[in-house]
């Protein structure tokens, strides 16, 4: 529960600002993160880091959203079924949705709470923003 | 930590509420112990869009053609089961009822899917997102003076080599994905938006073009299937009992008939329109637009085509089927929207609510700026006749085949002032090809339809970028 307190600190404060990474679109219409290193994030967390987090973001959704054997086993069978089936299991997107959300705890476990950072989860904003949010006098000694 | 545990001493009482805060997406888990109600986030969803089964289901707000379709598709193909099965299963053989039977169903469910489904509405910026981007904007374009108005927004990217502009939303303030467009009636900002469509009575987008295209391919075999049949029915008993018997003791069969010819024409036309517009992977709105005809440049090209018909026809039919980005069936928490000195977490709910209450009633002044001035504009223009081509849907190969569509659009517009709907109305006006679009009146009585609800008075077109479904029918009516 310390967590969750210091979490809810975060979310809660008087004084907090978001920086946004908003989606690159040059590849399609594919969902996928700019991995331009925010300016504002410079003094906070380390180019690599960051750049491995969205990167590894990219990557699952792209597994998403992927067109492939499987994908396409799973849209006939759904046709087939009228759809029906989707009441008993879950889409691969969703499967895939709940590795991104399980990853995204993670980092902010390890990573981005120690340094006063909050990562959300894109889904949380439509898959418009992957949005970090700093609470700007807050430093957490763990 | 030490310092943050002061917070958990000062409010024991509201521990309930406070553990709801502070848990991760788990908005639907936790049931509000608070005597305040929490809504759901249908209940405060800013688009015009009508929500039942306590927001499962979501539709347009205009539902009346929606019904019509129903009650046309039930009641034909339950006179059919009721009157022409019974003669047809014992002279020929039972596997007919059997097969319509399957149709039926399966038409039915393609369409409530399609109907009841998120077309893939794109949820509106945050307050704190709305902000970031206006501050790049300004950063990009440069301060502007207060009577200043800036300049139109838009982002180019380039997407497999082909420039492509993104637009900004006034009314999402959000910069549209690509394909995305702003669907005036549902006043939302949908993905891949392809057109609204008043018979499915709902927008078809990225989420559900799949089942809208299914429905109007079996909804083609299902008109087909029973037209064939009861004339078989007709002819046979007319052979026993002579052709006005015939027609006296099986009635119904000439209403089946009549709707069943007249839905032919639409259904199949729109049917092969879909199936060249999937096999190219391009919506409807592009197709009108031309956005990726030849005519335009000599390297204008698809960039989103996967290359050959058969993955873009999977892609769109099996391919993934992305969930919903709005979450109708979550819990609204009174702290995430919210902006940034919010010191109050329970404050912050119904501020929200009057900030996407303000949101739903700016559109009025940025949606449909210039409908009337393209109505006219169509209207100066309309001649009734026109080239009728056949309807050749079977040949992608076409850059676009507007003008056989323009030709059932015209036997459309004859029968049914809505039917042409189906095309959004933009059909009739094909970009280069016929030089009088055969656009009759009831496109223009249409598009007045489409404008009714108060938003005429627009006083200056805000955002001439902004309304993209119907940008293209202004811009091409002043070609």
């Amino acid at each position: 529960m310390a967590e969750t307190h210091s979490l809810q600190d975060l979310r809660q404060a008087a004084v907090a600002s978001k920086v946004f990474v908003q989606r690159d679109y040059s590849s399609g219409t594919i969902c996928k993160f700019q991995t331009k290193f925010p300016a504002e994030l410079e003094s906070r967390i380390d180019k690599q880091q960051f750049e491995e987090t969205v990167q590894t973001l990219n990557n699952l959704y792209a597994e998403a959203e992927k067109l492939g054997g499987r994908s396409y086993l799973e849209g006939c069978l759904a046709c087939l079924t009228a759809y029906t089936i989707f009441l008993c299991m879950e889409t691969h997107y969703e499967k895939v949705l709940k590795k991104i959300a399980k990853y995204i705890q993670e980092q902010n476990e390890k990573i981005y709470a120690p340094l006063g950072l909050l990562l959300t989860d894109p889904i949380e904003r439509g898959l418009r923003v992957v949005s970090f949010l700093h609470h700007a006098g807050l430093s957490v000694p763990w | 930590m030490t310092g943050n545990m002061h917070l958990g001493v000062e409010e024991p009482i509201r521990e309930c509420q406070y553990n709801q805060i502070c848990t991760h997406n788990s908005s639907s888990m936790d049931t509000p112990h608070t005597k305040k109600k929490i809504k759901r986030k249908w209940q405060v969803f800013p688009g015009r869009n009508k929500f039942y089964c306590n927001g499962r289901i979501m539709m347009a707000k205009q539902t009346g053609v929606f019904y019509l379709t129903m009650v046309l598709i039930l009641v034909t193909s339950g006179l059919f089961f009721a009157f022409d099965c019974p003669f047809l299963a014992s002279n020929l053989t039972p596997a007919i009822p059997a097969i319509g039977g399957v149709l039926f169903v399966f038409v039915m469910g393609m369409l409530l899917r399609a109907s009841f489904s998120d077309p893939g509405v794109l949820p509106r910026a945050t307050p704190e997102e709305a902000a970031d981007i206006e501050r790049q904007i300004d950063a990009t374009n440069g301060p502007s003076g207060p009577g200043y108005r800036p300049p139109p927004r838009t982002r180019e990217v380039l997407i497999n080599g082909q420039t492509v502009k993104l637009k900004y939303c006034f009314t999402c303030k959000i910069f549209r994905p690509p394909r995305a467009s702003h669907c005036s009636l549902c006043d939302n900002c949908v993905e891949r938006f392809d057109h609204h469509c008043p018979w499915v009575g709902n927008c078809v987008g990225r989420r559900n073009y799949r089942f809208f295209y299914l429905f109007i391919l079996s909804l083609s075999f299902l008109t087909i299937f029973i037209f064939s049949f009861v004339i078989t029915h007709v002819i046979l008993r007319s052979n026993r009992t002579g052709f006005l018997s015939a027609l006296k003791d099986s009635p119904a069969s000439v209403l089946e008939v009549v709707v069943c010819f007249f839905s032919i024409w639409s259904i199949v036309g729109l049917s092969g329109f879909h199936t060249y517009l999937m096999s190219s992977n391009q919506t409807t709105n592009e197709d009108i637009k031309g956005s990726w005809s030849s005519k335009r440049g000599k390297g204008n090209y698809n960039p989103y085509s996967y290359g050959n018909f058969i993955t873009n026809c999977c892609a769109a039919l099996c391919g993934p089927l992305p969930p919903s980005l709005i979450d109708r069936r979550g819990f609204v928490q009174p702290d995430t929207p919210q902006p940034v000195a919010q010191t109050n977490g329970t404050g912050a709910c119904p501020s929200n609510q009057v900030q996407s209450h303000m949101a739903a009633t700016n559109p009025l002044l940025h949606s449909q700026p210039v409908i009337l001035g393209g109505g006219a504009a169509l209207q100066a223009k309309t001649s009734l006749g026109g080239p009728c081509s056949t309807l050749g849907p079977s040949q992608p190969s076409l850059p676009s085949s507007i003008p056989g569509l323009s030709c059932g659009g015209e036997l459309m517009a004859l029968r049914d002032s809505e039917i042409h709907c189906h095309h959004h109305h933009q059909h009739f006006i094909s970009p280069e090809e016929t030089p009088s679009p055969p656009a009759a009146l009831p496109c223009a009585t249409h598009l007045g339809h489409h404008v009714h609800p108060a938003q005429l008075f627009d006083p200056a077109s805000q955002d001439s970028l902004h309304e993209d479904s119907v940008r293209g029918l202004v811009k091409l009516s002043s070609v």
